[in-house]
């Protein structure tokens, strides 16, 4: 078979403000090919894909497709012209339509009388030729449909053709709600597109999944492309420390340290349901570290924790006093109609209150402290919360949770956007608010941050799959638990 | 000087006093010297009942999009007519009648809050249908017969000193109080905040149902304090006497500066917009304008208030 070429990119970059999340990337997918991306959360894979399927525009690089130069902007109907489709992670059905109504949103050429009959017939048809045997039918309303059923739904959409032949197919962790039979019948049906000509490009945290489908293996790294192979040339081990960031490895001062797990002095507390699930425990003066890969029920674990504040009972156990630093500053954390210092004080007025007044000296007061302490470039606290770049805006929130006097501070992943010098400064304070007696969890998406923690939890599908004392922590034990608990079991 | 004027600019219940200056002095070339005061001591009269709900409805307001009290008419009705069929007449029940109408506010209140907590229902779509269900009660309880307000009440609601109602000194009182609380306490910051982020809200440590309850009962509380005095006013509870005060109540916090998106209110500006309200209607009386017209003009002053605040922001 020719190998013509299906897509090429050039030295393409795409930064979000100061984040630069791809820094020249070169890709080159060719017909009749399943291309495996694998890479840490972060590592540009979602970005790339997004670029690839036209909902996000790179900055700088060129585009070509089928052998021609994009000359103007790259788009979504462009991509869907080309035969490009996308199975993204966020399912994109609607969920309050049927199952054939949703192919026709795909299919604009299914039209006239009948065409709710045609669309469910050509999605069905799709769904028994993927997933025999699936039980969905087309008049089933997608919001009725378990989430593994609608991934099938989705998956079986972005395959269907009417008017335009199809290319290429990106799928973006297709497996993660589908079970392994579904996973399996999927795998085999991907080989079988491709070994007609189309191609594939495969996103998956199952190693397994990915060395077994695949061609060829893409590995991303800090938006970059590390490593491109033939899927043969790896194995489970070398794709992993392909992934992780082996330099650091040489890092050892885990072996010094002295667990504070001795002294039995439990601050946190969750029970958790299920037989061999992990229970969650965070002590005194401890840096609990929760790991794995984003979404698998790391903040879900942090906001429960934040609900039961105060509650006392044999599964669940938490101090009165908790603070949380909100990660995603723009819906969790920030007031935008407040000016700095307000933002700052909020979860500090109730111990402010003097005669039923909150006192404005103190208030006052604490904002100026922390405005130094943790260096918010601003020349007055009294300015507008947005008059900080975002990274300052993140160290207001920091402010806001060490100020109070919360025993224990949760913190969800709360380094996005913040400079280096400043993750360094917060992290020494951090340090030092544990030795003084404070408990911190702290959800990360970075490695080099659980390297701060005196604790961790790996999380996998909503539940704890592993935990590690600093001591035993290294990368690719993280990988190997956040990405191998489904495939073992 | 300068800092003052500049600081005074950015107050949102500038615009609300400057129309209501405004609104006075272009009926004053009508009535003449002595007919503007007249005017002056009705607006205070009349600004007085409205501000009384309008507070309660700012806070509700301010918790943020989709939160109103549509319920304020029916919870004056209810406190109105229950207070007054109390009393019965007797100056020596004024205080039990009061008690009476707080009580039934704060029973509405509860009510509401349940509905919008426990069924889940949206606040616009619980206030109002309960606001049938009060309605009602009301109508049930006394059958739509009017019972004259003690004597003492009747009085004390319209006495004057120096032509300013003893009633509208009491209730700029208030406006002072509730000022400080919404500015000062933890109760009024918590509301402010969970108006413009209620995750971030929850996030920072707020209780937030616990606020949110604690506003729709103070709502309800401050309607049916209105609907008590406004029966002692007027001569007794009437089955319609809240009527004007559904849109009334929303307006005057538009008007008074506050956000409809929630978040951003402030107390003084109620009064600004209480009484520009009023002497609006006078004016377009003293103008010989109609009913209809009058209508309209309010439905634009609101409709161009609301659209100069969304630009301001942006």
């Amino acid at each position: 078979m020719v190998h013509s070429e299906i897509v090429n990119l050039n030295g393409v970059e795409k930064s979000f403000g100061a984040v630069q999340a791809l820094g020249g990337v070169d890709l080159r997918i060719l017909a009749g090919e399943c291309v495996g991306l694998v890479g840490h959360n972060g590592a540009g894979k979602s970005t790339l894909m997004n670029i690839l399927a036209g909902t996000l525009v790179h900055d700088t690089g060129s585009i070509s497709i089928a052998g021609n130069l994009l000359p103007g902007r790259y788009s979504v109907p462009l991509a869907h012209q080309n035969g490009i489709r996308c199975v993204f992670q966020e399912l994109s059905l609607c969920p309050n339509l049927s199952v054939a109504e949703n192919a026709r949103v795909l299919h604009a050429s299914l039209r006239g009388f009948g065409w709710r009959k045609r669309a469910g017939a050509l999605l069905t048809g799709m769904l028994e030729d993927i997933f025999p045997a699936n039980g969905i039918v087309a008049s089933d309303i997608v919001g009725d449909l378990d989430i593994g059923r609608r991934q099938m739904v989705e998956i079986a959409r972005a395959f269907t053709v009417t008017d335009v032949p199809l290319h290429l197919v990106i799928l973006d962790e297709p497996t993660s709600s589908l079970d392994n039979v579904a996973a399996q019948q999927l795998m085999s049906f991907v080989r079988r597109f491709t070994a007609k000509g189309g191609s594939c490009i495969l996103i998956s945290h199952l190693l397994n999944e990915i060395l077994e489908t695949s061609d060829r293996i893409v590995v991303m790294r800090d938006g970059r492309i590390v490593d491109t192979r033939d899927a043969g040339s790896f194995d489970h081990q070398s794709l992993v420390g392909s992934m992780g960031s082996v330099a650091v490895e040489a890092d050892n001062d885990g072996a010094k340290f002295v667990s504070r797990r001795a002294d039995g002095d439990k601050t946190i507390s969750m029970g958790v349901e299920g037989a061999d699930a992990i229970p969650f425990a965070a002590h005194r003066g401890e840096i609990v570290g929760l790991a794995g890969l984003a979404g698998h029920g790391q903040t879900d674990m942090l906001v429960s924790i934040f609900a039961a504040r105060g509650i006392s009972v044999e599964a669940a156990h938490v101090p009165q006093r908790v603070a949380f630093v909100a990660g995603d500053r723009q819906t969790d954390g920030v007031f935008p109609l407040w000016s700095i210092a307000l933002n700052t004080t909020i979860s500090s007025i109730t111990s402010m209150v003097h005669r039923l007044l909150i006192d404005p000296q103190r208030e006052k007061q604490l904002a100026e402290t922390w405005r130094e302490k943790i260096a918010v470039r601003t020349p007055d606290v009294d300015n507008s919360i947005l008059s900080l770049s975002g990274g300052n805006q993140q160290k207001v929130l920091f402010a806001r949770a060490l100020g109070s006097n919360a025993d224990a501070i949760l913190m969800d992943d709360p380094m996005r956007g913040v400079d280096v010098g400043t993750k360094q400064d917060v992290y020494r304070m951090i340090r030092q608010e544990a030795d003084a007696g404070r408990t911190f969890v702290w959800y990360t998406t970075e490695m080099d941050e659980l390297r701060n923690c005196d604790h961790v939890y790996v999380f996998r599908d909503q539940e704890i799959v592993a935990e590690l004392a600093r001591a035993d922590l290294t990368e690719e034990r993280i990988l190997q638990s956040s990405f191998d608990q489904k495939a073992q079991s | 000087m300068s800092t003052f004027l500049v600081k005074l600019r950015e107050q949102p219940w500038l615009w609300a006093f400057v129309g209501t200056i405004a609104m006075w002095l272009a009926t004053s070339l009508v009535t003449g010297a002595q007919g503007s005061g007249q005017v002056l001591s009705a607006a205070f009269s009349f600004a007085t009942f409205f501000v009384i709900v309008a507070i309660g409805q700012m806070f509700v307001i301010t918790l943020g999009p989709g939160n109103v009290d549509l319920s304020i008419p029916a919870c004056m009705t209810l406190a109105g007519t229950v207070a007054m069929k109390l009393m019965a007449g007797s100056d020596g029940m004024i205080l039990v009648g009061l008690l009476a109408a707080i009580g039934c506010g704060f029973a509405v209140g509860i009510f509401n809050f349940a509905l919008i907590r426990l069924l889940s229902i949206p606040p616009i779509i619980a206030t109002l249908s309960a606001s049938f269900l009060i309605q009602s009660s009301a109508i049930a309880y006394n059958r739509g017969l009017r019972v004259k307000p003690p004597a003492a009440l009747a009085e004390f609601t319209t006495t004057r000193i120096g032509g300013i109602p003893v009633l509208a000194i009491a209730v700029m009182l208030l406006a002072i109080v509730m000022h400080i609380v919404l500015t000062r306490t933890v109760y009024g910051r918590s509301v402010l905040a969970i108006g413009q982020n209620s995750k971030a809200a929850f996030l920072a440590g707020i209780r937030v149902e616990r606020i949110r309850f604690a506003t729709y009962v103070l709502s309800a509380v401050f309607a049916a304090t209105c609907g008590y005095f406004l029966a002692g006013f007027s001569g007794g509870a009437a089955l319609n006497m809240g009527e004007e005060y559904l849109l009334a109540s929303i307006a005057v916090v538009v008007i008074g500066g506050s956000s409809v998106a929630g978040g951003y209110s402030n107390v003084p500006g109620l009064w600004g917009a209480a009484l520009f309200l009023f002497l609006m209607v006078t004016m377009l009386n003293t103008f010989g304008a109609s009913a209809g017209l009058r209508l309209i003009m309010t439905g634009l002053i609101i409709i161009v208030v609301i659209t100069l605040a969304g630009g301001r922001k942006r």
